[in-house]
């Protein structure tokens, strides 16, 4: 699947993930005059190359926060930053994978993947990184394909390229394999770790779904109900390729259900 | 074609003849069924005297018997003839209906006169309209399309240029808004007494209102195409470090795209009428000007034969404006064939 060029490529780059820092970070929506507080102080540290998942009920504000270090809403207080930058509008070093894949329909997938490099003005001097990218995703041969004709999980490959292609330093996934079936979903989680460990990005991760944070993440920050703080930091240090029937992940899990209350149906 | 009579013979146990004659009155049949019908109008023609006094009608009786003999060759032969003679079978069934229909139109006006003369001409006057009154008939479809495509055009160009003004900026949007909603809905031709006194030209007046009934609807769908983007459309750019001329280049204007094209069909049919009623009225050439000279002087055959013309031109126009579409947005499924 993966070409030589894009090993050896990665091979030689060095570390590339970027330190994050929430400080405080209060954020609410207006909703029809009335305040709707869904962010509460809440302060992250993010180690270069750490691989953070954010588990929380859903609605909580995980998403707004991922918003948040994307740079496309400003928080109502605190500070975020990028290795010392203030983050204060969207860069593509900090590239978001959403729930929905989002290509752009009349491009294909090639000059979907080409997108980011397009509008930095470079992809004329760089477009063997686009081919690069979907080589990297294994979907070279669907170059030319439309959006419309890709499945699901293909669509969330291409969408993965297109973040990758613009050697992001943090690399921000929204649900990403939400809307996937269960072996595309198994299958996707297994080629996130094996890209995270070889680009070394830093990456913060929504999801809803505790075995997925456990299985990817050597970080997991669980969140409460909204507006949402943090409730639990929880470090994960087991080698990847992890199993999911391992002894320490499956109390890992009954401790996580149960600071999200749900305790009881386990 | 083999496989299906070979499984029928099989099955029913009859003779292999039977059901390869039924596959070539399938095939065939229909193409035998155009050609007599096509012959049928050609002796129409020929067999009884003009009530009227026609140049064409020998001519046109022997085209018709032309036609019959491509129409009897053309589908018998089909097999030999590749796309083409596939094509003819397919179309043999209008053939059918097209040589049965003139040959009732020859019989009632031409023969019989069983309809009112004048009002209802034979169709050998309306091929004798073609061939004795071709050049002020080439010149008028020569400048009613010029005028309709120079103001088309500058409608399609100024509607378009409006409407993703009006979807991207709030401040232009304020506005342009209420004067669009003052002046759009009003029909074009409603501004003709007006706009042939103000404008120095027939035809710099003619051309403004086509731009403006092309115009009106283009504005408000581009407007609405752009206006109806997902914002995760932006999102997404943005995150990649797109500009803002990027997102109306190449996120706002390609994603409202089949929006601008239901808006530039509409503008045309609307831009048809007001250039047919412009030649009517002020603009001393076209095709509109012609029905109506033709009208002045009785020459109802001229009016059909000028209809006929300005029926394949506004078609041929739409189909023009669907190729253009279907290039464009080939990656859209499921769009309208015209």
């Amino acid at each position: 699947m993966v070409a030589a060029t894009a090993l050896a490529e990665a091979a030689t780059q060095p570390a590339a993930g970027a330190a994050l820092d929430i400080e405080q970070v209060s954020h609410a929506f207006d909703i029809d005059g009335t305040e709707l507080p869904v962010l509460s102080e809440v302060s992250i540290s993010v180690e270069p190359g750490e691989f953070v998942a954010l588990l929380g009920p859903s609605g909580c504000g995980k998403s707004t926060l991922l918003r948040l270090v994307a740079g496309l809403d400003k928080p109502k207080a605190g500070r975020l930053r990028e290795d010392e930058a203030r983050i204060t509008r969207p860069h593509p070093s900090r590239v978001v994978v959403f729930q929905d894949p989002t290509l752009f329909p009349w491009r294909s997938v090639w000059d979907n993947v080409a997108l980011g490099l397009e509008a930095q003005g470079i992809l004329r001097s760089q477009r063997h990184r686009v081919d690069d990218a979907l080589d990297l995703v294994g979907l070279a041969s669907f170059r030319n394909a439309y959006p419309h004709q890709l499945s699901g999980g293909m669509a969330q490959r291409v969408a993965l390229a297109r973040a990758l292609v613009n050697d992001p330093k943090i690399l921000i996934l929204d649900e990403p394999l939400g809307k996937l079936d269960s072996l595309t979903r198994i299958t996707m989680q297994a080629e996130l770790v094996s890209l995270w460990q070889r680009k070394g990005f830093t990456t913060l991760l929504v999801t809803h779904d505790a075995e997925e944070a456990l299985v990817l993440a050597n970080r997991v920050i669980v969140f409460s109900d909204r507006p949402a703080r943090v409730k639990a930091d929880i470090r994960v240090d087991r080698p990847y390729p992890r199993h999911r029937g391992d002894p320490y992940l499956a109390d890992l899990r009954r401790q996580i259900l149960g600071l999200l209350g749900l305790d009881a149906t386990w | 074609m083999s496989t299906y009579s070979l499984s029928d013979g099989l099955a029913s146990g009859a003779p292999r003849s039977a059901p390869a004659f039924a596959g070539w009155v399938r095939d065939s049949g229909i193409g035998v069924l155009a050609s007599v019908a096509w012959i049928a109008f050609g002796l129409s023609c020929l067999w009884w005297e003009d009530v009227g006094d026609w140049s064409r009608t020998h001519s046109l009786g022997i085209a018709a018997f032309v036609i019959a003999a491509v129409a009897l060759f053309g589908t018998v032969g089909a097999d030999y003839l590749g796309p083409a003679g596939k094509a003819l079978r397919q179309r043999a069934p209008w053939l059918v209906a097209l040589g049965a229909f003139l040959t009732v139109w020859e019989v009632a006006t031409a023969k019989f006169a069983w309809l009112p003369l004048p009002f209802f001409p034979p169709p050998q006057s309306i091929i004798e309209v073609y061939t004795d009154d071709l050049p002020k008939l080439l010149d008028s479809v020569f400048a009613s399309v010029k005028l309709q495509l120079g103001g088309y055009l500058i409608g399609a160009t100024v509607g378009f240029l409006t409407g993703v003004s009006i979807g991207w900026s709030r401040a232009v949007g304020y506005w342009v808004h209420p004067v669009l909603r003052f002046i759009g809905p009003l029909p074009a031709t409603a501004w003709l007494p007006i706009a042939f006194f103000t404008f120095p030209s027939s035809w710099s007046a003619s051309t403004f209102l086509i731009a403006l009934a092309t115009g009106f609807p283009v504005t408000v769908l581009t407007w609405s195409g752009v206006a109806s983007v997902s914002n995760a459309y932006y999102d997404v750019a943005r995150t990649l470090g797109a500009k803002p001329s990027f997102l109306v280049l190449k996120v706002a204007i390609p994603a409202a795209l089949p929006h601008v094209f239901v808006g530039l069909f509409m503008g045309l049919g609307s831009s048809f009428a007001v250039l047919v009623v412009a030649e009517m009225i002020g603009v001393k050439a076209g095709l509109g000007w012609y029905l109506q000279w033709a009208q002045g002087w009785a020459a109802y055959a001229n009016m059909y034969a000028a209809l006929i013309v300005m029926s394949l031109l506004c078609s041929g126009a739409i189909t023009l404006l669907f190729a253009i579409r279907d290039r464009l947005l080939v990656w859209q499924k499921g769009t309208v064939k015209w």
